[in-house]
């Protein structure tokens, strides 16, 4: 198969399209789907899964998993509302949590790294660890009063166009780890160390290294979602963003990016995320129940990895079939 | 492992075994340190009601916790259990409903039978769909939980609309041990039998260790995994009729974020994330400890919020523990090597 046809058919090129379809169907049958004031807030109800999805799409390519970060956005939600309360200025708390988002990533890097632990089991370990200080932090109360210039900021959009301001922050940090993903020795040695970390170590990539700056970072990314959460609905909470990890893991895994690693792109991935945003926009500005919108999350993701393990099993049957015919035709 | 069917164990595998008994005699004392600790703060802690109360709620997540082990040890997972214990219980709930006549054993025998399919599902997609056990079972946790919703909508059955002898099942006791806890023990005590001293548990075993040598030594893969995944989604089923014989009232979230717990328990029992080693009842101990831990905090008056970060904390520990059994054997066995 040519290059060309082989890129078209592969599953985040087709994710991309879908997610294309989905739009503009979107924008032609539903009512209210295509105004200015439903993608602000399409964008704002992405914001979450698709920031913490960059990083992710990093330590799934590595071949490895990250399901702490959800309990790092509560913790530093509940943290926020506590420094708050005691009297730190927002200026000083925002840059704080996204320090301590880092260094719940830390504790996840070195336990996976230096330990050699599985990252399945430590980051479950860590999910409920985080979660619970965030509780111990912050009980079951929330804190509220957040600055407005703040809370606006989040909530706003660019002057009076429609575009929200936070759409400035998902590109510019989306192009960033774009770049380093796609376009770096630091992204080859990625998808390097997904495909075989042996081979990768002995080629001179600094695995566990690499690896762990990765947990760093996506703590970093998840305490700032964490700062972004508290702002955007004005409420710090231990259990803001219970349950978003699968969500991630979902979205990351519908984009096209293998579980075992080593294969993945990030275009793949935001289309996965806009891809799911849409459609539970779209369900709900038709009243259908978001719970149900499960089916459609939950089968998407068994199919993106389904109908490629099909295609090339009739791939291969074809392949012999056509070997098995020019062989009797030789005889 | 206790290998008492393959013939003579080994050395280096008596070795691996003792071992990995003493990592369930860790179980055992932290929960008699926790045990006792509490019980001399608060000796009410050993009351025949409150330990009662301990089993009971221990019931349900040991159940959840045998079937996942079996998966587990086969280097597999299984997200979907909380939302295979959303369907049960809401079928059953609704049959009983609909029918108060009919007898426990109905119930019990129709949930078991909707999480074996829903386990079936999962089974075939990761064994023939060639799909990671990790994305199916995520998928299918969405999905069921989805069909849940839209079943139930914003419904719920509510104990005045279940009958009596269903609702009184949760309490009643049989030579003084409660239904449920009885349920439990044969659950977790009989999957331990079969994973200990039958051939498909100890298939189960090998397939865990290396799937590619399972399979050249002749063990038939696919039929183990699938029976794996049956096992794991029967027994969230079953999981589905206690909880709903237990609590009364079900609606479309019972059991969110079961999975995570059931896992929690699984890995604080000492079952591998990787595969091939642990055992059943040592995740029904982990389901134990971890319920006794939520109890005896709030007899020691400790701040209830500091459970969730406990248990984190636990299960790193036990990871750690794990490692640190690994690699003492790796070193043993390669000492041995040298010597040959």
């Amino acid at each position: 198969m040519s290059e060309v046809k082989k890129r078209l058919t592969s599953w985040d090129s087709i994710i991309i399209l879908l997610t294309i379809v989905v739009l503009i169907i979107a924008s032609a049958t539903v009512d209210n789907f295509g105004t200015s004031r439903n993608f602000t807030f399409m964008v704002l109800d992405l914001l979450p899964i698709i920031l913490i999805a960059l990083p992710m799409t990093m330590i799934i390519v590595t071949g490895e998993i990250d399901l702490s970060v959800a309990s790092t956005l509560g913790f530093t939600s509940a943290l926020m509302g506590w420094f708050w309360n005691n009297g730190l200025s927002i200026e000083m708390i925002i840059p704080l949590c996204i320090v301590i988002g880092a260094i719940c990533g830390v504790l996840n890097g070195f336990l996976i790294t230096v330990l050699g632990l599985p990252s399945l089991a430590v980051t479950i370990g860590t999910l409920a660890l985080f979660r619970g200080l965030a509780f111990v932090v912050l009980g079951d109360g929330a804190v509220a009063d957040f600055p407005f210039s703040y809370t606006d900021w989040v909530t706003g959009t660019l002057g009076s166009s429609p575009v929200p301001n936070v759409l400035i922050l998902i590109v510019i940090l989306a192009l960033i780890f774009g770049i380093v993903q796609h376009a770096t020795p630091v992204g080859r040695a990625l998808y390097a160390i997904g495909a075989n970390d042996k081979a990768a170590h002995f080629s001179g990539i600094r695995v566990a290294r690499t690896k762990f700056w990765l947990y760093v970072v996506s703590g970093a990314v998840a305490g700032l979602v964490g700062v972004l959460w508290t702002l955007r609905y004005s409420s710090a909470r231990a259990d803001n963003g219970s349950g978003l990890e699968l969500a991630v893991v979902a979205a990351v895994l519908l984009g096209g990016v293998s579980i075992f690693g080593g294969k993945g792109s990030l275009p793949g991935v935001l289309a996965g995320v806009v891809l799911l945003a849409a459609l539970q926009n779209a369900l709900r500005l038709e009243d259908v129940s978001g719970q149900a919108l499960n089916i459609v999350t939950g089968a998407l993701l068994v199919l993106s990895v389904l109908l490629p393990n099909i295609a090339t099993a009739v791939r291969g049957n074809w392949h012999r079939r056509r070997l098995r015919q020019a062989a009797a035709n030789a005889q | 492992m206790t290998t008492s069917t393959l013939g003579a164990p080994a050395p280096g595998r008596r070795f691996a075994g003792g071992l990995l008994k003493t990592r369930e005699l860790g179980i055992v004392l932290a929960l008699v340190v926790l045990i006792a600790y509490t019980a001399i703060d608060n000796p009410r802690f050993l009351s025949g009601q409150s330990i009662r109360d301990n089993l009971l709620n221990t019931a349900i997540l040991a159940v959840m916790a045998a079937g996942q082990a079996v998966v587990v040890i086969t280097r597999n997972i299984d997200l979907s259990v909380g939302s295979v214990l959303a369907i049960s219980a809401f079928t059953v709930a609704t049959m009983m409903s609909d029918n108060p006549g009919l007898p426990m054993i109905v119930a019990i025998v129709v949930g078991i039978a909707v999480g074996a399919v829903a386990g079936l599902v999962n089974g075939v997609l990761v064994r023939y769909g060639k799909v990671p056990a990790l994305v199916v079972t995520l998928g299918t946790m969405y999905i069921f939980r989805g069909l849940v919703y839209s079943w139930a909508g914003g419904q719920q059955v509510n104990a005045d609309e279940l009958p009596a002898h269903f609702l009184s099942f949760a309490n009643d006791n049989i030579l003084g041990i409660p239904w449920l806890v009885l349920i439990a023990l044969v659950v977790v005590g009989g999957v331990s039998l079969m994973m200990r001293n039958y051939r498909i548990g100890r298939e189960m075993y090998a397939i865990g260790s290396s799937p590619d040598a399972a399979e050249l030594a002749g063990i038939k893969v696919a039929r183990n995994l699938i029976v794996a995944f049956i096992l794991s989604g029967a027994a969230a089923g079953l999981a589905g009729v206690l909880f709903a014989a237990r609590f009364g009232t079900v609606d479309a979230s019972a059991g969110t974020g079961y999975e995570l717990n059931v896992v929690a328990a699984v890995v604080v029992g000492g079952v591998a994330v990787f595969g091939g080693s642990g055992t059943v009842w040592g995740a029904g101990l982990g389901a134990l400890l971890l319920t006794v831990i939520s109890s005896a905090l709030a007899v020691l008056d400790i701040n209830q919020f500091w459970q969730q970060a406990i248990v984190g904390s636990l299960i790193i520990l036990a990871i750690c523990a794990d490692r640190l059994v690994a690699v003492r054997i790796a070193r043993s066995l390669r000492k041995r090597d040298a010597h040959v």
